[in-house]
């Protein structure tokens, strides 16, 4: 998928004009946290889970190629196929090639993080492979021709009238007088119309939210099935898993998944979790007749012994987003890429290099709340804060910034010099604000005046009213106001 | 050098230690540890939350009286598609003979299916179905409706005890089934500015015959 | 979060031994508020402290650490490990200059095979203030009056990195006649974040009326905080809103110091 990560202010500009997103990005501050929330409190041992949750996955990341052998060999014995993939186009070519080898004309696609990274869609479509995306919120999308804006819920920026227009739009052969006032009456036409596309699909592409090394299984995590209709009925199912995605046990997979959907949606469970292994049976009546596992590395190999390793124990929950207040304000689409939010900006500049998501780890307050919030425990602020520093020796922070730091740090580096500045600097600003006492402008401080006032400075510092004190009067400093 | 090989290569050059020692083993929520009726309760109430619906019956032989019960609560035609494994395909179904059936996989005219369940999880109110000749994975989510049987003595306490019956049942994993679906309620989607949707793409109820002596 | 007081080094059994503590005065307090300075004085000496400032304090280092001049953040450190090390306890009127000391010199410093244990050291004697003052001094009893309907705004580095939530709720509880509300979404982050609110000052604005939204929400007339930073743009935001919430640290109305007039209120004649 092609990046915007680049113009971030530009989007965020955007992004915050738009009162239609606006409105829609509300429900997932409200929703989200709640039920995470009340999730969380239903489970007394949730954190001990989250703390043995961060030691498995780092366990298998010290040894992440024994554990991707393990599995391949497991798959293999099954009957099944594995594809090794280095990055972007080399996974494309592997996903054609496995579709021709299929005579396969239309594919229906599982929510895949993996496949909007490699871009899967516009591909096969420019190979004449009509790809259809089964999950609502994928179909929507698709519709609109948007990217997600959001890892578990794709279309949370819409609206239902948005959805409305865009399946009147659509769905031409269908009754344009038709009600569709109910959001379940949508639901039930997107049902419909995707029951045929499941039906006649000759591939089907699903995402991998675990691999289990024990059994050589992939597994998909839904709440609709759609995943499941995917994987089951076409003549052939490929799994797109990204290299972090395995797991040694059905025991290690089940500790994951009791923080996975809690921490998602706040549900116990969600209501379709399915483990495939290989193609169908001898004597099966239904199942793919061949079984692919694409992983793909993209960058995530060079992440390993980094400090940005602990970004692959990522579970692709979307607790960050959701309790995030920068994505709360703007959104997805503004992150410019695949992945939103806290994630998004720690990972990305991994994935598709630093210099083209440069804004994406500074517009942060770094106020923690999405580690907090985190199953797998990621040290998101500080890995935003390595991505700064690396910005910063590399001379990508813009020269006003360094400079003022360099100012600022050598102010602070010089006692004396800086009670004398201090001293200057509060007498001045108190005297612009007179007995206002605040500022309604500020010259190079246009950034905070132009939507709140300054309040201004008492006029002395501290420490110069403390040295009066202590030379003044002797004895206790600080008992009463001046 | 092939991707494998460059993938392989890069982990190994850059993998460190783990820098804590040995895990632990994980905490099992105690939620689960518990027997008897109290479990079986617990998966009864898990799975009500979950938005399916539970009918306790004392002996198979009440199934098929259950299921002519359920297809006319909900205005259904009285047919549908059964597994063929015997603990369903071999209920008196003879004694209802109003009720039209067939054994085998679903395909898109089903409105209801009738299987059978490997086990259950109390822990979360959860269903294992296994695929097999005899219960295709494809009567778990075509039909609206998807019955399934289960009995009591199958119902697992927690997923390890589930995991634990599946290698026995498949010899240590090498009869693994193409597909273990652990299915909790009926399908849903809150794509929709949030607004929780039933029967999204998989049934849009989940009626659950649990065999309770 | 920060082990239990007394399991820490530095911590001389409370009720015997009269501790030295160094104020952290802050660079925004000495700059702006220098009230909050003395009222933290007064407070820590009413919780039976000697109170020190030493001379040669400036800055945590925070700005360059958050924006990546990790060379200059350390040498600021190194300065700060110096001047307060042979103190009993560092306490600070700011979770985030607390913090700052308290979980980020030992990874800033890790590196440095002179400083490394001496910031180890100096971070884990080092408190935000009401964490110090009811965590360690065990103060519960104020002499102080306020009649006055308040809100506590929790600064994101108080609560997620040094911890402190109850502390400051638990003294306000102890000032007679203050009505306290809750705030609504109260740990969501005012929109600060130091060279953030500049450098992305459209997020900043939309975080920060979302913040006095809330506050509003309240029928608070006194906001309330332990954090200069965060209260300077909360202020700024009422004010330029047209608000009559007025802004305070949390240290003036614990230390009954009020005669400065709120966070950029108006001045009457002749203060200074």
């Amino acid at each position: 998928m092609q990046a915007t990560s680049d113009r971030f202010v530009d989007n965020v500009r955007k992004a915050l004009d738009n009162d239609i997103l606006q409105q829609a990005l509300g429900n997932v501050r409200v929703n989200f946290i709640e039920k995470r929330s009340q999730a969380v409190a239903g489970l007394p041992e949730f954190e001990d889970l989250r703390e043995a949750g961060r030691i498995l996955r780092d366990r298998v990341l010290a040894d992440l190629d024994t554990h991707l052998l393990a599995f391949e060999a497991k798959v293999q014995a099954q009957g099944g196929h594995v594809h090794w993939c280095a990055d972007a186009e080399s996974a494309r070519q592997t996903v054609l090639k496995i579709c021709r080898e299929a005579g396969a004309r239309r594919v229906t696609k599982g929510k895949t993080m993996i496949g909007e990274e490699i871009g899967i869609n516009d591909f096969l479509e420019a190979n004449d492979i009509e790809p259809i995306e089964t999950d609502l919120g994928e179909y929507i999308i698709q519709l609109r021709h948007e990217p997600p804006s959001h890892l578990i819920a794709p279309a949370v920026h819409v609206t239902q009238q948005q959805v409305e227009e865009t399946f009147r739009r659509v769905h031409r052969d269908l009754d344009p007088k038709r009600d569709l006032r109910e959001p379940s009456s949508l639901l039930a036409e997107a049902r419909a119309k995707l029951r045929q596309r499941f039906l006649t699909a000759d591939v089907g592409i699903t995402g991998a939210n675990f691999l289990v090394a024990e059994t050589g299984s992939s597994v998909i995590v839904t709440n609709e099935g759609n995943g499941d209709l995917t994987q089951t009925l076409p003549r052939v199912h490929i799994a797109l898993a990204s290299i972090d995605k395995v797991v040694p046990t059905l025991d290690d997979l089940t500790l994951l998944l009791r923080l996975l959907a809690r921490s998602a949606t706040g549900q116990e469970m969600s209501v379709y979790t399915t483990l495939s292994t290989g193609p169908r049976r001898g004597d099966d009546h239904d199942g793919p007749g061949a079984y692919h596992v694409v992983i793909l590395d993209n960058g995530r190999s060079k992440m390993v012994g980094t400090e940005k390793q602990d970004l692959l124990r990522c579970i692709r929950c979307g607790a960050c987003l959701n309790h995030c207040p920068i994505y709360h304000a703007v959104g997805g689409h503004a992150y410019g890429w695949v992945y939103a939010g806290p994630i998004g900006a720690a990972l990305t500049p991994a994935l598709i290099g630093l210099e083209h998501a440069a804004d994406l780890p500074n517009a942060s307050t770094l106020c923690g709340r999405c580690e907090a919030v985190c199953p797998m425990k990621i040290p998101l602020p500080n890995i935003l804060r390595h991505w700064r520093e690396e910005e910063f020796q590399r001379g990508l922070t813009p020269p006003t910034v360094r400079r003022g730091l360099g100012l600022w740090a050598f102010v602070a580096r010089h006692p004396r010099f800086y009670r004398l500045v201090a001293g200057l600097g509060a007498r001045l600003l108190s005297g612009m604000a007179g007995s206002r006492g605040r500022l309604r402008s500020l010259p190079l401080a246009g950034g905070w005046t132009a939507v709140r006032d300054l309040p201004a400075p008492s006029g002395r510092t501290f420490h110069a009213l403390y040295r009066q004190r202590r030379s003044g009067g002797g004895g206790k400093a600080g008992g009463g106001a001046a | 050098m092939s991707d494998r090989d460059a993938i392989l290569a890069a982990i190994r050059t850059r993998k460190r230690p783990a820098a804590h020692g040995e895990p632990a083993v994980a905490p099992v929520p105690a939620r689960g540890r518990i027997d008897g009726a109290a479990r079986i309760d617990l998966f009864v109430r898990m799975a009500e939350a979950a938005a399916a619906s539970v009918k306790r019956l004392s002996s198979p032989e009440e199934v098929p009286e259950a299921v002519a019960q359920y297809l006319a609560a909900q205005n259904l035609p009285a047919r549908l598609v059964l597994a063929s494994d015997p603990k369903v395909a071999n209920l008196p179904w003879e004694d209802h003979p109003m009720i039209a059936h067939r054994t085998g996989p679903a395909t898109g005219q089903d409105h209801a299916a009738l299987t059978t369940a490997f086990a259950g999880v109390a822990e979360t109110g959860t269903l294992a179905l296994v695929s097999s000749p005899e219960t295709p994975t494809t009567l778990n989510f075509l039909p609206e409706h998807s019955l399934v049987l289960v009995s009591a003595e199958d119902i697992c306490g927690t997923y390890e005890e589930l995991w634990r019956r599946l290698r026995l049942a498949t010899d240590d994993g090498v009869y693994w089934p193409r597909t273990v679906n652990l299915i909790t309620g009926p399908s849903r989607s809150a794509d929709i500015e949030q607004k929780l949707l039933m029967g999204a793409h998989g049934p849009v109820k989940l009626h659950i015959l649990l065999i309770d002596p | 979060m920060p082990q239990s007081a007394s399991a820490r080094p530095g911590n001389q059994t409370p009720e015997t031994v009269t501790p030295r503590v160094a104020l952290f005065v802050t660079c925004l307090v000495d700059l702006f508020r220098p009230s909050i300075g003395f009222a933290a004085i007064k407070l820590l000496e009413q919780a039976g402290c000697e109170v020190h400032v030493p001379d040669a304090q400036t800055c945590c280092g925070q700005p360059g650490y958050n924006s990546g001049d990790s060379a200059n953040a350390a040498i600021i450190a190194r300065q700060v490990v110096e001047s307060f090390e042979s103190y009993d306890y560092v306490v600070a009127p700011s979770g985030s200059c607390a913090g700052m000391i308290s979980r980020h010199y030992p990874d800033l410093l890790s590196g440095d095979k002179d400083y490394a244990e001496r910031a180890r050291r100096l971070a884990a004697k080092t408190y935000e203030l009401t964490q110090f003052l009811v965590d360690v001094r065990k103060l519960s009893a104020l002499d102080v009056k306020l009649d006055r309907r308040v809100t506590y705004h929790d600064s994101c580095s108080s609560l997620r990195e040094m911890g402190v939530k109850a502390q400051p709720r638990k003294l306000l509880a102890a000032v007679e006649g203050v009505a306290f509300s809750e705030l609504p979404d109260g740990d969501s982050c005012c929109g600060f974040g130091g060279t953030f609110c500049v450098k992305y000052p459209d997020i900043s604005d939309r975080m920060v009326e979302e913040k006095t939204g809330n506050i509003a929400k309240t029928g608070a007339d006194l906001l309330l905080a332990g954090d200069l930073g965060c209260l300077l743009n909360m202020a700024g935001k009422l004010k330029r809103q047209g608000s009559k919430i007025e802004s305070r640290h949390v240290a003036e109305v614990l230390a009954g110091m009020l005669d400065e007039p709120a966070i950029g209120e108006e001045r009457r004649e002749g203060e200074r």
